[in-house]
């Protein structure tokens, strides 16, 4: 067909309207499942990392500029554990999201690996079973650990030849920890100012309300963090 | 803190994670392109200009628009039509403005449309959620290291030019197997930052 | 009804994407997605099943279109098309197969610049009409496929020591290499290699 400027313009515009419109209804249509597919996701996952429960109640965070979620999960009206939804975006290829277990006494269950972009073979395996990173961390309290990889000088065993992603987990696994300790500072004195944004108040927080051994704990995870940070 | 140092998002683009020889974005042009080192540099340049005026465009696009109207789903298809406005719009001021710069990149423009790294990059950007400023360090340093793999691959196939390949081998298989080698190099970069 | 010959004719029109005009091996189409995605062989099933998904509605629409589009805006009207086409595919994909969503990442939106879609759009929909289009969509789409699988299932194997995610327990001792970049050059090089071979006999 020939041009002219008055036919490429109605062509070109007829077409992207059109598009424009399919894509709007694609996206009217997909909408739904695509909701419905995160939230299968996000509760699969809390399955994954809580014991049995049946309720669970969600408070959002924002813990050192990231957003953190603590799904505190409870059953027949007691609590059985926390799940917290946290992040980091010191991975190798950006951001990773981990689902963290705690039960009602701090110590991690299971971790859930919901989204990275790692490395193949290398920062992926931090989503396998069994994985030092998880094994390092499993059934402890992260407030008793020195939380840093055993080459920083920490506690925490790296995954083979992925030292950057195994920081990022670390990083996000401290962040869950201080998002943890918030929601239970908050649970125990309501007046505590829980709702701290930074690192440094949310120590402050917990230590005007834990007793003495958490609160060193909180201060020593705190710096660790902070160590954590200057490594990268 | 949780900034993300400029210096490692340089760095992270040019050498860890080149876009090309690590995250497999541009590969067309870089086996097209790349036979001579002049027309690689040229193609590198053409690159980062493009993408730098991307970034800020398409930026402030998902910034302003996007985002405000609730349509990130357009994204794929505003991006690319920018894009390839873009690349339209460089070329005819080019033309107008500097005839001895458009000499240079002009035969690489139109390429560039298609060039995935930029879409790519231009999409990454924002799902790394980085600030204006940092999308633009983030490209520019990206299409640096395009054409660092771009300008290194050529030098590489000028010498391979004059060996004696065996003849299935010819063409992309080894430049590809070439291209291998030097990714292999560059993961030696991993865990600079 | 085609005669028998027609449809000798239709078939051709298929198999000729996987063999002789197969989009990897032979036209050196569409590389990035080809190494990006095929770290294991579903991965790279999938990816070919969403490129194939978009070629054949773009080269019908394409096809049904071609006569109103002025020559001028040919190549932005297509691209409008594809881009339609692709962001339909990611909703659907985010909706339906999350998972692979995921794993596929930005490969998918970038689906709208594989020089294949594009490449088929102007050599072939913007030629014929819309059922030898699609079937010129559906050969090609299955071309790639292939090789993305096959690719996949080489790197997966030698990588990580399993296909398409059945690992046979021997994982720990493959040379992780071919999962990595690296890999995937000297893997789709080599195999390259082997189809000239082959195509020379």
């Amino acid at each position: 067909m020939k041009s002219s400027l008055k036919n490429m313009v109605v062509v070109l515009f007829t077409i992207t309207l059109i598009s424009s419109a399919g894509v709007g209804y694609v996206n009217m249509i997909t909408v739904e499942p695509i909701a419905a597919a995160k939230a299968k996701a996000t509760e699969a996952a809390l399955q994954a990392v809580l014991p049995a429960f049946d309720k669970t109640e969600t408070t959002d965070l924002t813990i050192d500029e990231l957003p953190v979620a603590v799904h505190t999960a409870s059953k027949d009206g007691k609590v059985v554990g926390y799940a917290v939804e946290s992040m980091t975006r010191k991975g190798f290829n950006g951001l990773i999201r981990l689902m963290v277990g705690f039960d009602a006494g701090g110590r991690v269950l299971n971790v859930n690996v919901l989204e990275q972009s790692e490395t193949p073979g290398l920062g992926t395996k931090m989503t396998e079973e069994g994985n030092p990173l998880f094994a390092s961390f499993k059934g402890k309290d992260p407030g008793e650990m020195k939380l840093s990889v055993k080459k920083d000088g920490g506690d925490v065993d790296a995954l083979t030849a992925a030292t950057i992603s195994s920081r990022a987990y670390v990083d996000a696994m401290s962040r869950a920890y201080a998002a943890y300790k918030q929601t239970v500072g908050d649970a125990w004195d309501g007046a505590s100012g829980a709702t701290a944004t930074s690192g440094a108040t949310k120590t402050a927080a917990a230590g005007t309300s834990d007793d003495s051994e958490d609160t060193a704990a909180a201060g020593q995870m705190g710096d660790d963090a902070r160590k954590g940070g200057d490594h990268e | 803190m949780e900034q993300i140092s400029y210096f490692a998002i340089v760095v992270g683009a040019i050498l860890v994670n080149n876009v090309v020889l690590a995250q497999f974005l541009g590969i067309c042009p870089f086996l097209g392109v790349s036979s001579k080192v002049e027309t690689s540099l040229g193609m590198g340049a053409a690159v980062t200009f493009v993408m730098a005026l991307t970034a800020v465009v398409a930026w402030s696009i998902q910034i302003f628009i996007l985002d405000p109207l609730q349509i990130q789903y357009m994204q794929t298809i505003v991006f690319i039509l920018v894009i390839a406005a873009l690349v339209q719009m460089v070329e005819i001021i080019l033309k107008k403005l500097s005839p001895s710069l458009y000499q240079a990149l002009g035969i690489f423009l139109p390429l560039i449309t298609t060039n995935c790294a930029v879409l790519g990059v231009a999409i990454l950007m924002i799902q790394k959620e980085y600030s204006l400023l940092q999308s633009v360090v983030y490209s520019v340093s990206t299409a640096l290291g395009f054409a660092l793999a771009l300008v290194l691959f050529a030098g590489i196939r000028e010498r391979l030019e004059m060996e004696d390949v065996p003849v299935a081998f010819r063409g992309t298989p080894i430049a590809l197997i070439t291209a291998g080698i030097l990714a292999m190099a560059f993961m030696g970069f991993s865990g600079l930052v | 009804m085609p005669g028998k010959e027609a449809t000798m004719n239709k078939l051709k029109l298929i198999l000729k994407g996987i063999i002789r005009e197969n989009p990897t091996f032979v036209l050196v189409l569409g590389m990035c997605p080809t190494l990006g995605t095929t770290t294991s062989a579903a991965n790279g099933f999938g990816m070919g099943v969403a490129t194939m998904s978009v070629l054949i509605l773009s080269n019908i629409v394409i096809s049904l279109i071609k006569n109103l589009i002025p020559d001028k805006v040919r190549i932005p009207a297509f691209i409008v098309v594809i881009a339609s086409f692709v962001t339909v595919v990611q909703m659907l994909m985010q909706a339906f197969v999350p998972a692979l969503y995921a794993t596929l990442g930005v490969f998918i939106p970038l689906i709208v610049v594989n020089c294949i879609i594009l490449g088929r759009a102007e050599a072939f929909a913007s030629k014929n009409n819309a059922f030898d289009s699609a079937l010129d969509g559906l050969g090609i789409g299955l071309g790639f496929t292939l090789s993305l699988t096959v690719i996949g299932t080489i790197r997966e194997l030698l990588g990580s020591g399993s296909v398409f995610g059945h690992s046979f327990g021997i994982g720990d001792y493959m040379p992780l290499v071919f999962i990595l970049a690296p890999g995937g050059f000297l893997v789709l090089g080599y195999l390259m290699v082997l189809f000239n071979k082959l195509a020379k006999k």
